[in-house]
């Protein structure tokens, strides 16, 4: 018969276990940013910030990925942003009847799922070849909203749907129509939570290198993008071209970008989480 | 007046309809293109000699087309990064959701949201430059591109999917329940392990399934940290191509279009988007009932 | 009458963080009697009926002081394992585990390691919760297929089956319709033999109905306590006497 103190040692063994693996992610996290952070340091100066990619790695720099990746992700916000949430609210609002409503709800979860690859495959036979806009910047853009398009739908009807409906109540009493109450009531309430999704899904698209490697962007431009049919690089290509060098010293080029990106991306969190906080203590009914 | 309202409102739904309707594209989209290339393709290439062939050698003569080995490096990936993705994923969601003070919720939270947010390119160069030479002092043979190292960085990256997913499962585990465990004069680890758990068994099967779709399809942490070597072998300190690394291969290099070799991508393509929809389906139709249960 | 307490609780102090619940309680639990608690909602009875067996340990700002004895020791210095173990507890709303019947009864036993004849435990409990010949053919079916009456009269077999000194009942009724309530108290008439029992309720009828004796609580204070038919009859307290007649609450 196992007794008292042998059931209260697995609990304390169960408990430090749990503890200790929660507290693994934070370990991993500080490694990773320190083993970035040191091997980048070397670099990363404002000339680095300012130079073309070059052969020889005291010279090379991410200009061009910046600004490449500063075009394509404008030029994504531009394209998927209002899609997104406008098919948000015709889901949430208009709420389509029956199968078909649960399909698309369905459609969109699974296409939150599909591997960014296979957008690439898209991007590159629809946009790239058979709308002959090449390796362009457009093509870029389209094929990341498409991948980033399902992730805003979802978070931005999570927002939406968090809008009490005594609003929705108050201004139809007031004899409004659809359109003016999703409009004028709904939308600015949800906006905080529906720009933090956005955000959010954004800063995802920042990181995307998988589906532009398929859709031809290069890695070797040292030219800033003039208009959105310009070819392009951007910073994780940049990044992914270096690493995958066995010289050691462009490894510490791909840390220099890699901390620049994580900048970037953690920078764009930090907004979301603060737009988030100001929110929830707005509105509360 | 009123006439002119409902002109409006028909035009605004129109319009947001519209928007609506291209994620349905998307979707018919994805599936036509993928069988516009992979359709010629099995026309060429039998599709047994496809699924069954254990070569994958297709840009080298005598070509083949056995997809066997892509499969298998990306199996070891999955299979590695469930080691760690989903002990550690689950029990940080059991430390998250029955220990946890709201003071260590809101270090953990931010940690894991961060992890899932960092590019999977950073993996990549986390797994060569760190993780690699780190496993080569402790196993000597290891290859400077092996699949251990990509898998342990996958694992990372899907870690905060599950544990998230788990922590949502537990959270929606009645507390009347958890108080019966309790009251009884159980431990923690016994309510945890004989109440929790059961009770939210299909929702933690969902949690794993979708973070383990989400591994397979996972591309240039892989790429980077395991390699490009497909072989019909499963020695995880060797270097293997994913499905998705293959298809990155291919387009980094100067393939013509039309020819037999890019069609490859597509026939890889629709193999990887056929596994991960059938995970992604199972995992959200259990998500979806209980959604709808609530 | 503090010979035959089974629980003694001297000078019980209960906070929710700053907030004061209960104050200053002194309070004996008899043996084989039932004793009911009363009050308005809000008046710290549950509070403090949770108190008894530790559980509301799982609330973050919760802080008691204060002695409960319970057969010679502290509850509150106690091990909570040891406690729960001891004194069992029923809930509001029927909180069956979503496994069989059968399993139900014995996870309990089980995870104490308890080393009996698990069949005869499960036809043993269930007969004392009256249950037995409703569920006999169907004890391996799964307990979310009983009805809420029938869920309750398990979760007080399930109980019974850990063979406690004292059972804590949390408005057990409240859920239940008028015919599973008056199954659930001719039950708590039966069990009166084999244990100690304590029933929080807002329903005055019931406490008259059930209980040997009464506490009335008001405003997390203990006003009257004593043999139950001088409480309903005979109140020494104002607002006893109100809040039974109806005045308030």
């Amino acid at each position: 018969m196992e007794g008292f103190s042998g059931r209260k040692r697995k609990e304390k063994i169960f408990k430090i276990a749990c503890f200790g693996l929660t507290f693994l992610s934070v370990i991993i996290l500080i490694v990773l940013l320190y083993h970035i952070g040191q091997a980048g340091s070397k670099y990363l100066s404002f000339k680095f910030l300012d130079s073309w990619p070059s052969r020889f790695p005291h010279k090379a720099g991410i200009k061009a990925g910046i600004w490449g990746t500063l075009w394509l992700i404008s030029l994504t916000a531009l394209i998927s942003v209002p899609i997104g949430i406008f098919s948000a609210l015709f889901l949430e609002e208009y709420k389509i009847p029956g199968k078909l409503g649960k399909f698309v709800e369905i459609n969109v979860a699974n296409l939150a799922g599909v591997p960014s690859i296979v957008y690439g495959l898209l991007g590159l036979t629809i946009f790239v070849r058979f709308l002959g806009l090449d390796r362009s910047l457009l093509s870029g853009a389209l094929t990341l909203s498409l991948l980033i398009l399902p992730v805003i739908i979802v978070s931005s009807r999570e927002a939406i749907k968090s809008v009490p409906d005594a609003i929705r109540f108050g201004a139809y009493a007031l004899g409004a129509s659809r359109y003016q109450v999703v409009f004028w009531h709904v939308l600015p309430i949800a906006l905080p939570g529906i720009l933090t999704g956005v955000i959010l899904a954004l800063s995802r698209a920042i990181g995307e290198t998988a589906p532009l490697i398929i859709v031809g962007a290069l890695t070797y431009i040292s030219y800033t993008p003039e208009s959105i049919m310009d070819e392009f690089t951007v910073l994780p290509l940049q990044i992914y071209n270096w690493a995958s060098r066995p010289q050691e010293e462009f490894h510490y080029l791909a840390a220099g970008g890699i901390i620049v990106l994580l900048g970037v991306m953690l920078s764009m969190n930090f907004i979301a989480v603060v737009i988030r906080q100001k929110a929830s203590k707005k509105v509360k009914i | 007046m009123k006439k002119h309202v409902k002109k409006i409102e028909y035009t605004v739904r129109g319009a947001l309809g519209l928007c609506a309707l291209v994620t349905l594209i998307t979707t018919v989209g994805i599936i036509a293109v993928l069988s516009s290339e992979t359709i010629p393709f099995f026309k060429e290439v039998p599709i047994t000699d496809f699924l069954f062939g254990t070569r994958w050698a297709p840009l080298l003569e005598p070509k083949s087309f056995g997809v066997l080995p892509l499969v298998i490096g990306t199996g070891m990936i999955m299979v590695g990064s469930a080691f760690i993705a989903l002990p550690v994923g689950i029990t940080t969601a059991v430390y998250l959701s029955e220990f946890s003070s709201q003071r260590m919720r809101s270090i953990i939270k931010p940690v894991l949201e961060v992890l899932a947010g960092i590019p999977t390119i950073v993996y990549g160069y986390f797994a060569l430059t760190f993780i690699t030479p780190l496993l080569k002092t402790i196993l000597p043979q290891t290859e400077i591109f092996n699949a251990t190292s990509g898998a342990i960085v996958v694992g990372i990256m899907v870690l905060p999917m599950v544990a998230s997913l788990c922590d949502d499962a537990f959270q929606s585990v009645p507390k009347a329940l958890k108080e019966g465990g309790y009251a009884l004069g159980a431990t923690s680890y016994e309510v945890i392990g004989q109440v929790i758990v059961p009770y939210s068994a299909s929702r933690i099967l969902a949690a794993f399934i979708l973070a383990l779709s989400r591994a397979i399809g996972e591309t240039m942490a892989v790429t980077l940290a395991a390699g490009a070597n497909a072989r019909f072998a499963f020695d995880p300190l060797q270097s293997v191509q994913t499905m998705t690394a293959y298809i990155v291969q291919v387009s980094l290099g100067d393939t013509p279009q039309g020819g037999i070799e890019y069609q490859t991508c597509f026939a890889v393509g629709s193999l990887l988007f056929l596994i991960t929809l059938a995970m992604n389906v199972a995992g959200q139709s259990i998500l979806f009932k209980y959604r709808r249960g609530k | 009458m503090s010979n035959d307490s089974v629980m003694t609780c001297r000078n019980l102090n209960i906070f929710y963080g700053e907030k004061q619940a209960v104050f200053d309680v002194d309070l004996d639990i008899l043996r084989n009697k039932v004793t009911a608690i009363i009050g308005p909602s809000g008046c710290g009875k549950s509070t403090l009926l949770r108190s008894l067996n530790r559980m509301n340990d799982f609330v973050p700002t919760f802080s008691m002081n204060g002695n409960i004895n319970f057969e010679g020791n502290n509850v509150l210095e106690q091990d909570p394992m040891v406690v729960r173990t001891r004194i069992g507890m029923v809930f509001q709303k029927p909180n069956p585990f979503p496994k069989t019947i059968y399993n139900n009864i014995i996870w309990g036993p089980k995870i104490h390691g308890h080393k009996v004849d698990y069949d005869q435990l499960v036809e043993e409990s269930l007969r004392s919760a009256a249950l037995w010949d409703e569920v006999k053919d169907r004890l391996h079916d799964s307990a979310l297929d009983l009805s809420g009456g029938q869920q309750q009269r398990l979760c007080i077999a399930r109980t019974v089956a850990m063979k406690p000194e004292v059972i804590l009942m949390d408005e057990p009724c409240s859920a239940l319709d008028p015919r599973s309530t008056i199954r659930i108290e001719d039950l708590i008439n039966d069990l009166r033999s084999d244990y100690s029992i304590v029933i929080v309720t807002h329903n005055m009828q019931q406490a008259a109905r059930v209980s040997d004796y009464t506490a009335f609580f008001y405003e997390g204070e203990l006003i009257e306590y004593g043999v139950t038919d001088g409480i309903f009859t005979n109140p020494k307290e104002k607002k006893t006497e109100d809040y039974i007649t109806g005045r308030f609450g």
